[in-house]
């Protein structure tokens, strides 16, 4: 019995049955739960929208997630000029579908960073970005752009929700981190996030963003305290990298001059 | 092994020859997944699913597995396994699995699943297995989840994500142990585990790898 089943041949046909069997199950699967996974990782992506809008409601039901999402436009900004520009543009006919985050790695798409102006230690920056604006009655009340930047650990994706003047802040966000729990971890913590709630992003020169994150809390008569926030307790690094990455974003580089134009009523 | 009864392979690897606890084995996990119960859970779940049809499918072929290539079988069984696991978690547990991430992925890396593949289900019938391998995953959870209890109550001040203890950073008085929700804390709770649980069963304790002699010189020379 033990020969038998150690010829060469009987070992290339139970290598090759096997195979087969296997690959069927696992393709049937991947094959058969894709709907559901990509019906997921949408909803997921929408509900980390409507929450850095604030407009995430405890316990909400996918299709309530949905149909608020629903009143959101999605846009596509070339960041260097600050205009809209078509999803063809991209190759894509739904906006939704745009990846700026795989196009920043596609040289096609994307462009180097200079290491002096990259604060937000990224690397490469997506030249069309994807965003989400609201308005009600033709009046723009709210824009979600989403951020991304390095921390201590790991690069953090986010949003940030501005209100209809293009400067205050109206909520952010961190959808995917891996800094420290309970150190870094915290930017998480809705006490932490609600702090960022009014907070200006620009003093005079609407291109450069003024947000800081400094130690020791942020009170009523602390000097320019619209832009400031009281940094992450333990978590310097992170704290810096939040700073750096929202003032990337917020910067000439990243969204300042679509949100100039935006301001000025030019696109 | 041989003749072993089902109710002993079932319940045996829970306190008796726990995989965890006295084999050691599958600790990279017993680290990663333990900060809150809600992951450990579903991580358990997905380490009992694979331990048990892994197993089953191992035993159900063989005889006609060739000894050359028994290895290579027994991984083709167990990545399929996880990969289908790790695809049905995404379609309906996408919260947790995202939180998961690559641990899933890692069960074909578990000694355990390999280990009970290649030590009990080579030499034994389907059924047996079968059960052998959700006794071992039982027995993985049991660690798991008594690593996660107290990392996520004293780390987090909370147990399946409700909070018991309020943390000082959302307003409480608790002030959370950041040790416990760092892997290596999960070091230090699986050693005090297997210290009780050896206090409990004084047979588990192994046989010292040598033994220091009598001092004989009775003066220095």
């Amino acid at each position: 019995m033990a020969k038998a089943k150690d010829t060469v041949s009987r070992t290339l046909m139970v290598a090759l049955v096997l195979s087969i069997v296997f690959s069927v199950v696992v393709s049937t699967a991947a094959v058969l739960l894709r709907p559901a996974q990509i019906q997921n990782q949408n909803l997921d992506i929408k509900t980390n929208i409507l929450s850095a809008a604030g407009m995430l409601e405890q316990g909400a039901s996918a299709e309530q997630i949905e149909q608020t999402f629903e009143r959101f436009d999605v846009r596509l900004v070339d960041l260097d000029t600050g205009d809209f520009v078509e999803p063809s543009a991209v190759g894509v006919e739904d906006p939704m579908k745009y990846d700026m985050y795989k196009a920043a790695s596609d040289p096609a798409m994307s462009t180097n960073i200079p290491a002096s102006e990259d604060k937000a230690g990224i690397k490469r920056r997506p030249n069309i970005a994807k965003i989400y604006t609201l308005s009600e009655n033709g009046d723009l009340v709210r824009v979600v752009l989403p951020v991304h930047g390095y921390g201590l650990w790991s690069t953090l994706y986010g949003f940030v929700s501005l209100e209809g003047d293009l400067n205050t802040i109206e909520g952010l966000g961190f959808y995917a981190h891996a800094e420290t729990p309970g150190l870094g971890g915290e930017v998480d913590n809705p006490r932490w996030k609600q702090q960022w709630v009014g907070k200006e992003l620009y003093a005079d020169n609407p291109t450069e963003p003024q947000i800081r994150l400094v130690k020791g809390g942020v009170s009523s008569d602390t000097k320019d305290r619209e832009h400031k926030i009281d940094a992450l307790s333990g978590a310097t690094l992170t704290s810096r990298g939040v700073e750096q990455l929202v003032n990337y974003w917020m910067g000439e580089r990243g969204f300042a001059p679509f949100l100039k134009k935006l301001r000025e009523g030019e696109v | 092994m041989a003749g072993a009864s089902a109710k002993q392979v079932l319940f045996e690897p829970i306190f008796s020859n726990n995989p965890i606890a006295l084999q050691i084995l599958g600790i990279c996990s017993a680290l990663a997944v333990t900060t809150s119960m809600s992951v450990s859970i579903v991580m358990c779940l997905a380490v009992i699913a694979v331990t048990s049809f892994s197993s089953l499918a191992v035993s159900l072929v063989r005889a006609q597995i060739p000894g050359s290539i028994r290895i290579i079988v027994q991984m083709t069984i167990i990545a399929s396994l996880v990969i289908v696991v790790d695809q049905i978690l995404k379609a309906y547990a996408y919260e947790i699995s995202k939180q998961l991430s690559v641990f899933v992925g890692l069960i074909i890396t578990n000694c355990i699943v390999m280990g009970r593949a290649e030590g009990f289900a080579m030499t034994n019938p389907p059924l047996l297995s079968f059960l052998d391998g959700i006794g071992n995953g039982l027995g993985y959870s049991i660690i798991l989840l008594f690593v996660a209890f107290f990392r996520e109550l004293l780390g987090a001040g909370s147990l399946f994500g409700i909070t018991l203890l309020p943390t000082v950073n959302d307003g409480g008085w608790y002030v959370t142990n950041g040790l416990l929700l760092l892997p290596p804390s999960a070091f230090f709770i699986i050693g005090l585990g297997i210290w009780a649980l050896r206090a409990w069963k004084p047979e588990q304790v192994e046989e010292a790898d040598y033994k220091m002699s009598r001092h004989t010189v009775k003066e220095a020379f």
